[in-house]
């Protein structure tokens, strides 16, 4: 897995890339974990994610809900098709926020 | 109709090795002619389980081994994966509810989801455990 971290104003943007499971998750947990803090609006693009699993997803779960509880944004942005059908399965395309562009999340004040 | 071996790996319960598994039973299962979409199931499936296994069975020690068998028999998919951890409590085996959203607990969700039938079981002995999943193709 890899990753990519920029800021454009309110707005963190982490970019992870590769397979987000088992054996990166807790990477990627920490990652996200630490933009959080930042107290910035997190986006998180996953266009560039070919794999992810229940503990990956568990990373995005958990930013979610502590940004929520800390009154940030956290919002995903232009799912790959590969982690959307992981989170169909899950429902929880209909939990977070999902946009299909940066530019569409912050118009929309995440 | 005789079983029709597609599989047998025998591998480490270690993380970084579970890429590996993936692409194995992917491109077994696409021999099948399953359509995509159930064979990303089958993937996530056999990937959830083994993970389950590595973080569960083997509570993360890497001296763990994992035996995957992947058999066809006319139209059933049967993945058998065993462990030689301590007995798994079967009981303690479900997924959480949807609803009910915090960080864990999907794994086993997927597996069900993605599978048709799923059956724990442990070995004679206490030697360990033994998941068989079915995928009606």
């Amino acid at each position: 897995m890899e990753y990519e971290i920029t800021k454009d104003g309110s707005y963190t943007v982490i970019q992870l890339k590769g397979d987000v499971d088992l054996f990166n998750s807790p990477h990627s947990r920490q990652v996200i974990l630490t933009c959080i803090e930042g107290k910035n609006n997190v986006l998180v693009d996953l266009a560039g994610v070919d794999y992810i699993d229940s503990s990956g997803v568990a990373s995005l779960v958990e930013g979610y809900q502590i940004a929520k509880r800390n009154q940030t944004g956290f919002a995903l942005v232009k799912v790959s098709d590969a982690a959307l059908y992981v989170l169909q399965l899950a429902n929880l395309d209909k939990v977070f926020p999902i946009y299909s562009s940066l530019e569409d999340a912050m118009k929309s004040g995440v | 109709m005789p079983n029709e071996i597609l599989l047998k790996h025998w591998f480490p319960a270690r993380p970084e090795l579970m890429k590996q598994v993936r692409t194995l039973v992917q491109e077994a299962a696409d021999k099948t002619g399953c359509p995509e979409q159930a064979v990303q199931g089958m993937v996530l499936a056999v990937h959830e389980a083994i993970a389950n296994i590595i973080e569960h069975a083997y509570k993360g020690d890497p001296a763990g081994e994992i035996s995957l068998k992947m058999q066809k028999n006319g139209s059933r998919l049967e993945f058998q994966l065993t462990d030689f951890a301590s007995p798994a409590d079967v009981s303690a085996i479900k997924p959480r509810a949807l609803e009910d959203i915090k960080p864990g607990g999907l794994g086993t969700h997927f597996i069900n989801i993605s599978m048709d039938e799923v059956t724990y079981s442990q070995l004679p002995d206490g030697k360990g455990n033994l998941l068989v999943m079915i995928k009606n193709i």
